[in-house]
């Protein structure tokens, strides 16, 4: 330990205090130390003062403002709601095709509509709607379920195969896991559903063996998809005689889709978005079928 | 370094691998079913090498016994340069995330390499392998030459920063398999915490007995640090780690703590993670190293005296600021608002008592990097306190709060404050331990201090756009009361600032590359006979009676 001395630089005394050549100075607190000390001792207690802080046993102090975060929000809420009657009430009331015809109403399902749809539904649907492997477009006005805004509505609330006690249900049987059919009739119906669009894709041996493919169809297939193999919106079946493929129209997924069955799944939203913005979202999606003037 | 201990010791040491082999394999067989038994494969199998490492040396003849009177510094070395490769190692995990943020595919397709597993690799490689490495091995170098006393143990040092290693393998690759607690910077599961456990309460008995051998009547102020450091911590640690394992087989555990007591468990614990940490531990060795290398006494002892005082009473009540909006009781999150905002002051006078040091050492900053590091690393620590407090407030938590403006005050903190100290303090180290007269190249440590700078400060200012940008974008409310944007229009107006972050974590990466390597380097060059001015040796006289 050595003595205290006057550091030649400030002319302040050290501590005497010393650790292997490291002194201190004994400088006093400078001032704004003291003072941002003080205010700020001095606002923690405002606002103990003023706001809930301190615990003690069975409560805690409210504070004189008497601000609580659970009003906060509950008043928050109370107001956007109010704002957002204005137009809610509205899309709740009034009649779906009104809606649709009302270039108002459209104008801001198209802003408003493209927030929920990217919040709730560009996830498997995609940004652009354009849908990807095992989840549809709805750009393409190729419906499973129907396309006008009610039916759209009535898929958006109970979703399909979805765990709502309304939901609407469709399940393309796995023929081949489940031994319906043999590996050589699923090819010989591929090859007769390939024929339902693009004909030319087959060879020549192919196409002799449509007949057999025809009535494979017609024995399995046709009571949902129908006997032209066009689909049907009452039990979800895709058209089969289109260009719009959910899981893939080439060869190899025709066939995993015979063998292994599909069963995709759409939540449901009634218990997540409101009644208005269901019905807004109906009209944005029913809105993005090309061809619209 | 084996020769450094007596044949006794040597054979503690061998006592110690097959413990360490035995726990290994009995994890191992018991967990044989899940990925418990790969970790403890991995201790069976570290234990065998050091085993092996020392049984290989075990007859070579004793140390000379005047080792007393020196200062025992290869613990310190090897914790610098296993420092300084989990530096380079978890920065560049960490510039892979941020690249992945904005080229999402830029990974392997497989399970260990997506995101949310390597995220906490880069965090715990950074904060614990080359915080805690930094730490260990600063502290023992700080606490010897300030009570002129050798390290209380020749093992124990070894216990502790093999052991904190081996602690900090577990924990990155546990990540990588899947295992996570699933606790912000405590992440490690039960197995890997009580591991810990065992090596910090060495780490605290072998500081507490060093400094009770200490020749001078006052405890330097950096050891106040260093100890508040390891006590704290291993407080914290083991409180908010308490858990139930599924089974002693099984790596998953369940806290003990549920709903929103877990939560503030877990952020008192996060929270005083920054303060004991990463504040005082790097506290410790700022108010060693700077003035040591700018010559220059402490500004004030008093400002001392109630900034510590100051930082570690008032950051025990600060955690609830992180909980600000949620289920957590408005008082609590009021609470650690007040405290918080006091605690700026106690932090700035420590800023300032680093700062006001350099007066009269002014034109050392300018002309050396080593200093300057040291002295922007001070800048950054007010700079980052600040925004802290400042963050702290409710109603500016509610605008930053889930956003990037929290990932860039943590950088701010974590590059700008704890890796640029570090940075000082290794580039004075490095050459006393190594008895060279200076760092290989000056040059490269220029090259260091501006990529680093310019690293923090683009990382730092890129964050605090894209978390403004998105706090602002997720508030917006149309007229008609719906919000004005989705999600994915905040993540996309993020990626010209994520673009712009991972430039600067690159810069900063490429900063540590070249600090490894003037650190090798610089261990490789020609020793010097001159003692250090202020390397008096250890007073011995008294050990043993005492």
């Amino acid at each position: 330990m050595s003595k205290p001395e006057r550091d030649p630089y400030t002319g302040l005394m050290t501590t005497g205090h010393e650790w292997n050549g490291i002194k201190e100075l004994m400088t006093p607190i400078p001032g704004p130390v003291k003072f941002f000390l003080a205010l700020t001792i001095l606002s923690a207690v405002l606002l103990w003062i003023l706001y809930p802080t301190w615990p003690y046993g069975p409560g805690y102090t409210k504070g004189v403002l008497g601000v609580d975060q659970r009003t906060l929000v509950e008043n928050n809420l109370t107001k956007s709601a109010a704002l957002r009657s204005v137009w809610e009430d509205r899309f709740t009331s009034a009649e779906m095709s009104a809606l649709e015809a009302d270039d108002d109403a459209m104008t801001f399902v198209r802003s408003h509509g493209a927030r929920l749809f990217e919040d709730n539904c560009s996830a498997c649907h995609g940004l652009d709607a354009a849908g990807g492997p095992g989840f549809p477009s709805l750009t393409d006005d190729q419906w499973l379920w129907g396309g006008d805004a009610e039916t759209i509505l009535e898929t958006l609330r109970v979703g399909i195969n979805a765990p709502h006690d309304e939901t609407r249900y469709a399940e393309m049987l796995a023929f081949g896991d489940q031994g319906m059919l043999n590996s050589e009739e699923r090819r010989t119906l591929t090859d007769y559903v390939i024929s339902l669009s693009r004909p030319d894709e087959l060879t020549k041996e192919q196409k002799e063996l449509l007949p057999a493919g025809a009535e494979l169809f017609d024995a399995n297939c046709s009571s949902c998809h129908g006997e032209d193999g066009g689909g049907s919106h009452d039990v979800g079946a895709p058209n089969l005689t289109d260009d719009f493929w959910i899981y893939g129209g080439d060869a190899a997924s025709i066939a995993a889709t015979l063998r292994h069955g599909r069963i995709g799944v759409m939540p449901y939203w009634e218990d997540r978005l409101s009644e208005a913005d269901l019905r807004l979202l109906s009209l944005y999606v029913r809105d993005l079928r090309p061809n619209q003037q | 370094m084996i020769s450094q201990l007596t044949r006794d010791e040597r054979a503690l040491a061998m006592v110690l691998c097959v413990l360490l082999t035995l726990f290994g394999a009995t994890l191992g067989l018991v967990g044989r079913d899940d990925v418990l038994g790969w970790h403890g494969a991995l201790l069976a199998l570290s234990g065998m090498v050091l085993l092996i490492v020392i049984m290989s040396k075990i007859y070579d003849p004793d140390p000379n016994p005047d080792r007393v009177t020196k200062y025992y510094d290869d613990p310190t070395k090897v914790g610098v340069i296993v420092s300084m490769m989990w530096l380079v190692f978890a920065t560049f995990v960490g510039d892979w995330v941020a690249w992945l943020l904005v080229y999402p595919e830029a990974t392997f397709d497989a399970g260990w390499s997506s995101f949310g597993r390597l995220r906490p690799v880069h965090t715990t490689g950074v904060i614990f392998g080359f915080g805690g490495n930094a730490l260990i091995a600063t502290s023992f170098h700080v606490l010897q030459r300030t009570s002129r006393a050798r390290l209380a143990g020749n093992l124990s040092p070894w216990i502790v920063v093999i052991g904190f290693n081996l602690f900090c393998l577990l924990a990155v690759t546990g990540y990588m398999f899947g295992i996570t607690a699933s606790k912000e910077y405590a992440e490690p599961e039960w197995y890997a915490d009580l591991f810990l456990v065992v090596i910090w309460v060495v780490y605290f008995v072998l500081y507490l007995r060093t400094l009770a051998r200490r020749q001078e009547p006052h405890i330097y102020v950096a050891n106040w640090y260093f100890l508040a450091f390891i006590l704290v911590v291993a407080i914290l640690h083991i409180i908010n780690n308490l858990a139930v394992p599924v089974s002693l087989g099984h790596a998953k555990s369940y806290s003990l703590f549920s709903g929103v007591q877990d939560a503030m468990t877990q952020w008192w614990y996060g929270h005083n993670a920054v303060a004991f940490f990463l504040t005082a531990g790097f506290l410790g060795m700022l108010y060693y190293y700077l003035p040591r290398r700018a010559g220059r006494p402490i500004f004030s002892y008093r400002m001392s005296i109630i900034s510590f005082w100051g930082i570690t009473f008032l950051y025990m009540w600060a955690g609830s600021h992180h909980l600000h909006y949620t289920a957590l009781p408005h008082w609590v999150q009021n609470l650690g608002m007040t405290f918080s905002i006091v605690l700026v002051v106690p932090s700035w006078a420590s800023a300032g008592n680093a700062l006001l040091t350099l007066n009269g050492a002014w034109e050392k900053v300018r002309d050396d990097a080593t200093l300057r590091f040291m002295f922007v690393a001070a800048v950054f620590y007010g700079l980052s306190t600040f925004e802290g407090s400042f963050m702290a407030i409710r109603p500016v938590n509610s605008l930053s709060h889930y956003t990037d403006w929290t990932v860039g005050h943590v950088h701010a903190g974590a590059l700008g404050w704890v890796a640029m100290i570090t940075f000082g303090a290794f580039y004075t180290l490095v050459p006393m331990l190594w008895n060279k007269e200076r760092m290989y190249s000056s040059r490269l440590i220029e090259a260091h201090f501006w990529l680093a700078l310019a690293g923090t400060v683009i990382y730092v200012f890129s964050m605090w756009n894209s978390g403004i940008v998105q706090g602002l974008m997720w508030r917006a409310y149309a007229e008609n009361g719906t919000l004005a944007y989705s999600f994915i229009d905040s993540v996309d107006a993020m990626r010209p600032y994520y673009f712009a972050r991972a430039v600067g974590g690159f810069l900063f990466f490429l900063g540590g590359v070249i600090g490894l390597y003037n650190i090798w380097m610089t261990t490789r060059m020609p020793a010097v006979e001159k003692p250090p001015v202020y390397d008096l040796p250890p007073v011995v006289a008294a050990e043993p009676a005492e």
